[in-house]
């Protein structure tokens, strides 16, 4: 098997790793495949309630080569974008920049799903706690 | 384009300095295929030029001095496995051999019965050649294997009935190096009058194999897993107590007693001859040498990280053989960041089929650790200073690879990996 040099540049040098509080309510976690398949991605973003910007994004993957450089790559292409734009990020784009063979093309998928999931997450989180934050503020 | 560039295998070898003595990549693959022997390359010289010679040709010199090459290789190879020269026909290689040994015995007893045995773990030379007598109406078993990799004895011994004409059982695995009770299995199908053929490729010249003491009927036979060159086997076939037929898959000049025509691969044929011989000579001292250097590999990676796991039985094992799991890494991601290092994984992602190894799923290992495997082949041009650089880097890559983790966090954090609901149980 051979990589592109990007799959290997961010096999390498892996962009935003790390963990966030799964609790803060500005945060969405996105846990996607599962261990049996051999691919797992967590992907976390934190959210500006007020503009709805993705200020910051993490990952931690568990998967070949072209799976830690798909999400490494969504964390750095979710930042600074609206939610919103941030859904429209579609997998072939992530194949297109990794240029991944298509026995790889599962990889961007999963990223993408990583993608929705946290988005998914930090939705259900906001309409969680409004209500809550009205009270409060009664 | 520059984004399409494969990677040289040595790319990475700048990143990391090899301490002094060591060239980049290290070859680790050894049940792959091994690199060959100096002395086995010089024994086969003199057959592509001067000694060109069809060794069917009976009438001049050219002609005997091949015959004379392969019938050298024939008695060396016999005196590895305890046979006599006549019992040893040529083939192309292994796969070639467990076809020929399947296929050849299956149709000439057929008469007698149509049901084989082998087990789930054999090499896919074995596998798809019964799966294929399936369709012209064989009936197969294939046994299942314990924790460790071994056949279990009473499953065998239920296995066999009246209409049983073969077992087929390897000596060493290709991928866990797990020795199979050879010697128990030929007692067994010699009292009960079944054919047992063993493929022995990875065993023979790395452990004793000895057809007569472990009553064995039909073995095949590899140039290229002993330091010699690809494209040349041979098959062990029987020839008393009991008497075994075969009936060939090459027709044609009825070279090799009508087993294998086709004229015979002289210079390849020196070399497995030659193979065989060193193999004889050194086989003591060497298997002592390779357990040794094995054992430094696995004590090295295992006194330095957690949750890894050795998989197959330790002590029935080739001794150049390790393949353990790293747990919560996946093995084609470790197989990157050792780009240096020439070893394979169990993981579905080094496969076409996104399946990760029937051998290790066979053990009852889980599809998680399976995905996590990587199979160490430590051979004869391997060296300590290697085994201790190859160490450093699977730890140091491993360590990385779990700090990229989620599963490993997860499992830091004491989440039950196997009680969460994961997003995607499918492909």
């Amino acid at each position: 098997m051979s990589y592109s040099d990007k799959v290997i540049d961010h096999y390498n040098n892996p962009r935003n790793v790390g963990s966030m509080d799964k609790k803060d309510s500005a945060v969405g976690t996105g846990l996607v495949g599962a261990p049996e398949c051999g691919d797992v991605m967590k992907l976390q973003i934190k959210v500006n309630p007020q503009t709805n910007i993705i200020e910051d994004a993490k990952f931690k993957t568990f998967g070949c080569g072209s799976a830690i450089a798909s999400s490494s790559l969504a964390t750095e292409w979710v930042k600074g974008k609206t939610i919103d734009e941030a859904l429209a990020i579609k997998n072939t784009e992530i194949v297109k920049e990794l240029a991944l063979p298509p026995v790889k093309i599962h990889c961007s998928v999963l990223a993408e799903d990583a993608i929705r999931a946290a988005i998914g997450d930090w939705k259900k989180k906001q309409e969680s706690t409004k209500p809550a934050e009205l009270q409060a503020a009664q | 384009m520059s984004t399409n560039t494969a990677t040289p295998i040595s790319q990475n070898s700048e990143q990391h300095k090899a301490p002094n003595g060591i060239k980049l990549p290290i070859y680790m693959d050894n049940h792959a295929t091994t690199a060959m022997d100096p002395r086995v390359l010089e024994e086969m010289l003199p057959y592509f030029m001067e000694k060109f010679g069809n060794s069917a040709s009976r009438n001049h010199p050219f002609g005997w001095v091949a015959e004379e090459a392969v019938e050298l290789s024939r008695e060396r190879i016999a005196k590895l496995i305890g046979a006599t020269a006549k019992e040893i026909i040529f083939t192309s290689g292994a796969t070639e051999s467990d076809n020929l040994a399947i296929k050849g015995v299956a149709e000439m007893y057929r008469e007698k019965g149509n049901h084989i045995i082998t087990a789930v773990t054999e090499h896919k030379a074995v596998l798809d050649t019964c799966k294929h007598l399936e369709k012209y109406g064989f009936r197969v078993t294939y046994l299942p294997v314990q924790k460790d990799g071994l056949v279990d004895l009473d499953d065998l011994k239920r296995a066999i009935d009246d209409k049983t004409i073969l077992v087929t059982i390897m000596a060493a695995n290709n991928e866990i190096g797990v020795l199979q009770p050879v010697a128990e299995i030929g007692k067994l199908c010699r009292e009960r009058g079944v054919i047992f053929h063993t493929d022995a490729v990875q065993a023979i010249g790395k452990v004793p194999i000895d057809v007569n003491k472990m009553n064995i009927d039909v073995a095949s036979i590899t140039a290229h897993k002993l330091y010699g060159p690809k494209g040349a086997g041979a098959l062990y076939v029987r020839r008393k107590n009991p008497r075994v037929q075969i009936v060939p898959l090459i027709d044609g000049g009825g070279h090799e007693r009508g087993m294998r025509s086709g004229t015979l691969n002289v210079p390849g044929i020196a070399g497995l001859g030659k193979a065989c011989a060193l193999a004889q000579e050194e086989m003591p001292q060497e298997s002592r040498k390779l357990a040794g250097l094995r054992d430094r590999l696995k004590d090295s990676i295992m006194s330095r990280l957690d949750e890894v796991y050795i998989n197959g039985s330790v002590e029935y094992r080739l001794p150049g053989n390790l393949n353990i799991s790293f747990a919560y890494v996946e093995g084609e991601s470790l197989l990157m960041g050792i780009n240096d290092i020439a070893v394979s994984s169990g993981s579905a992602c080094t496969s076409a089929t996104l399946e990760p190894s029937y051998v290790l799923k066979a053990l009852g290992t889980g599809d998680d650790l399976a995905h996590s495997s990587i199979r160490f082949g430590i051979g004869r041009f391997n060296t300590e200073a290697e085994v201790d650089y190859v160490a450093d880097r699977v730890v140091e890559t491993v360590a990385r690879l779990r700090e990229l983790s989620p599963l490993y966090e997860m499992a830091k954090e004491g989440v039950d990996l196997k009680s969460v609901k994961w997003a995607a149980e499918a492909h």
